[in-house]
């Protein structure tokens, strides 16, 4: 309840519009809207309607006028709860209710069981209410579907709940339909039913044979439309990162025509930021700046860095994946320190391959180079670069590091690390 | 992105003995050129470009009108893709006489490009950065009958076949020895046949033969696995 109160106090846009809320609604979310405008515990709200509800039924009005004049939006609370959640084994089960909703629940149940009680008083307007409450059930029902399908369209794409949906819109329906009946059954007219029924019957078919196909039209030609104009955003999108990045960097190869090493870099940089962008299922190419999370993102990046920075091509491999942590972020620096040795020392026998494999809790990485290959004992004591940043720094961290020279030429470095937590 | 420091002599001159008919499949005539332009120098590399097809219908129409050996096919294409004219040359790679083997060529490094590319049937995966040098002497080991893994794809394969935590349906398809493991890991690290031979103190025969049945397992291992690894990926 606070958080709704909350996201009032820290999240105010320049214009402040009432929407309906989507999240952490028990009906139409009207109650939930109103208490993130107004800046207001919700159960207040509830609690306003729940007491104009005694008044002749006033807050059930007052509500179904905002119901349909106000617009669903999203707000009014910080974080959605699922209905399920998942526990630490991986399994599904019920999520446990509020106490506050729980009291708000019974609050609600009570005024209204005292509502029904006080226009309950003869038999005569009984009759009368209980086919009225099936009927506004039926229509509560409907329109909270209609706002869940609206929903859907900007929450999930795919119709996994399809059935589900069809089930509660049959219900609603089904409910009105029973509550009409009823109506006419206890008006006395039940000899006129089957007349009635007929007549509806058929004006509903009519209808439906003469709009049915224009409506059918209608609805394909709007998804038609709203492919379109993805496409149309998608195609926007590409050609806005072309023209940013692609073309930015043809203008520097041009200017650069005569130095091939600085075009190599460019193209490769370039040819690497678009692939990332086109062939990664989530990568945008936009997120460059924060820090990677992950073990294949890091090694990645320093690969990225390492081959902008010396110009040698690297090829990355990466098996498995698994989060950083202390340890991992030590080898990366290993790894990053071998990258740069490999790409200074054994560039010009082609690309350096850099292999990472996570399996179970090791972690293993082989930067590899098909340089002139060198002896560790002949580097000077004074040079710290493999001794230090490699060797030492993965000993330090509970690591292994070896270095070996590859049959055929070239060098191979070789990092083990036991990750820090499983 | 050739060097072209010719550090491949080798390939050029086995090519004035060997003779190996290519078609290529690619929707960028550009590309096309430059393969051709390449590798299309027949007395020097032995590769005869018989053929060119820039979309899944002219592939099929060219590939069957003129049987090369190997066919370069681009992974993705108008018409349905790679995948597709693999789908409808499969009787043409079944073939007991001569048949028509197929190397994916792709600027595409997305695992389910290439996993979709070898389960279709292509005898091996090589990225658009390759040298001349290294795609002449790839397509000389497809027409072989050799599967062609570079480090990339033995990482996507090693991933695939490393994530089924289930037990798997048919056990001699879905897991990978111990040694095709080692084998694959070599590869993906950089290793050429020889160099992985050596290491593992057998003979390049018995490394393309894990290969080929590493190659195997992955065309046939059962479909629910892959996807399963795919979808882990948000792959599909």
């Amino acid at each position: 309840m606070s958080a709704a109160a909350r996201v009032a106090e820290t999240d105010e846009p320049p214009v402040r519009r009432l929407y309906r809320s989507a999240d952490g609604r028990w009906l139409g979310g009207v109650a939930r809207g109103l208490a993130g405008h107004l800046g207001l515990p919700v159960i207040w709200v509830r609690a306003f309607f729940a007491v104009l509800m005694l008044t002749d039924g006033l807050g059930a009005l007052l509500y179904a006028v905002f119901w349909i004049v106000v617009p669903l939006g999203v707000g009014g609370r910080a974080a959605p709860r699922p209905v399920f959640e998942t526990t630490a084994d991986g399994r599904r089960r019920l999520r446990k209710p509020d106490k506050g909703q729980v009291l708000a629940l019974i609050a609600l149940a009570i005024g209204f069981s005292s509502f029904i009680g006080s226009i309950n008083v003869d038999k005569q307007a009984g009759r009368y209410v209980w086919p009225s409450l099936l009927i506004g059930i039926g229509v509560v029902l409907v329109w909270r579907q209609a706002d869940n399908a609206r929903r859907a369209s900007w929450t999930d794409p795919g119709g996994r709940r399809r059935v589900l949906q069809l089930v509660r819109g049959l219900v609603g329906v089904a409910l009105v339909g029973t509550g009409l009946a009823v109506f006419l059954v206890v008006r006395g007219s039940v000899a006129q039913l089957g007349t009635a029924l007929t007549a509806a019957v058929a004006v509903l078919t009519g209808i439906a044979l003469l709009a049915g196909p224009w409506l059918v039209r209608m609805s394909q030609d709007l998804s038609e439309e709203r492919t379109l104009r993805i496409r149309a955003q998608e195609r926007a999108e590409v050609a806005a990162h072309v023209h940013d990045s692609v073309l930015h960097t043809l203008t520097l190869i041009q200017r650069n025509a005569d130095d091939p090493g600085e075009v190599r870099r460019l193209a490769r940089a370039q040819e690497r930021e678009l692939r990332n962008w086109l062939y990664k299922p989530e990568g945008t190419g936009k997120d460059e700046d924060e820090e990677p999370a992950t073990l294949a993102e890091a090694v990645k990046r320093a690969a990225a860095e390492v081959e902008d920075k010396h110009g040698v091509p690297l090829e990355v491999v990466v098996v498995g994946d698994c989060p950083l942590d202390e340890k991992l972020a030590a080898q990366m620096q290993a790894a990053r320190e071998a990258m740069v040795n490999a790409a200074k020392y054994g560039g010009e026998g082609g690309a350096v391959q850099v292999f990472a494999e996570v399996e179970g809790r090791t972690v293993f990485v082989s930067v590899k180079d098909r340089g002139p290959g060198f002896d560790l004992d002949a580097v000077p004591d004074d040079r710290m670069g493999v001794r230090e940043s490699i060797i030492g720094r993965m000993q330090r961290n509970g690591g292994s590091a070896r270095l070996r020279s590859v049959p055929g030429g070239g060098t191979e470095v070789e990092l083990e690390m036991e990750r820090a937590d499983g | 992105m050739s060097d072209g420091t010719g550090t491949g002599s080798g390939a050029a001159e086995q090519g004035t003995e060997r003779r190996v008919r290519v078609v290529l499949v690619d929707d960028h005539r550009m590309f096309r050129t430059g393969v051709q332009a390449e590798i299309g120098r027949t007395d020097v590399t032995g590769v005869e470009v018989v053929g060119e097809a820039a979309d899944v219908d002219q592939a099929v129409t060219v590939i069957t009108a003129t049987r090369p050996e190997v066919v370069l096919l681009d992974v993705h294409l108008p018409g349905g893709g790679g995948v597709e004219v693999l789908r409808r040359c499969a009787s043409l790679m079944a073939a007991a006489q001569d048949p028509v083997r197929f190397l994916a060529l792709s600027v595409s490094d997305a695992a389910e490009d290439v996993i979709g590319v070898i389960r279709g049937g292509a005898r091996g995966y090589v990225t658009k950065t390759i040298t001349g040098t290294d795609l002449v002497d790839s397509i000389f080991r497809v027409q072989e009958g050799d599967a062609v893994f570079s480090p990339r794809l033995a990482g996507f394969v090693l991933d695939a076949f490393a994530s089924t935590d289930a037990p798997p349906v048919d056990e001699d398809l879905d897991r990978l020895t111990q040694r095709e493991r080692e084998v694959l890991r070599l590869i993906a690290r950089g290793y050429a046949y020889k160099e992985i031979a050596k290491q593992l103190f057998i003979s390049v025969k018995t490394v393309e033969s894990h290969v080929s049945a590493v190659l195997r397992k992955l065309q046939l291992s059962n479909r629910h696995e892959l996807t399963r690894w795919a979808t882990a990926r948000r792959l599909v």
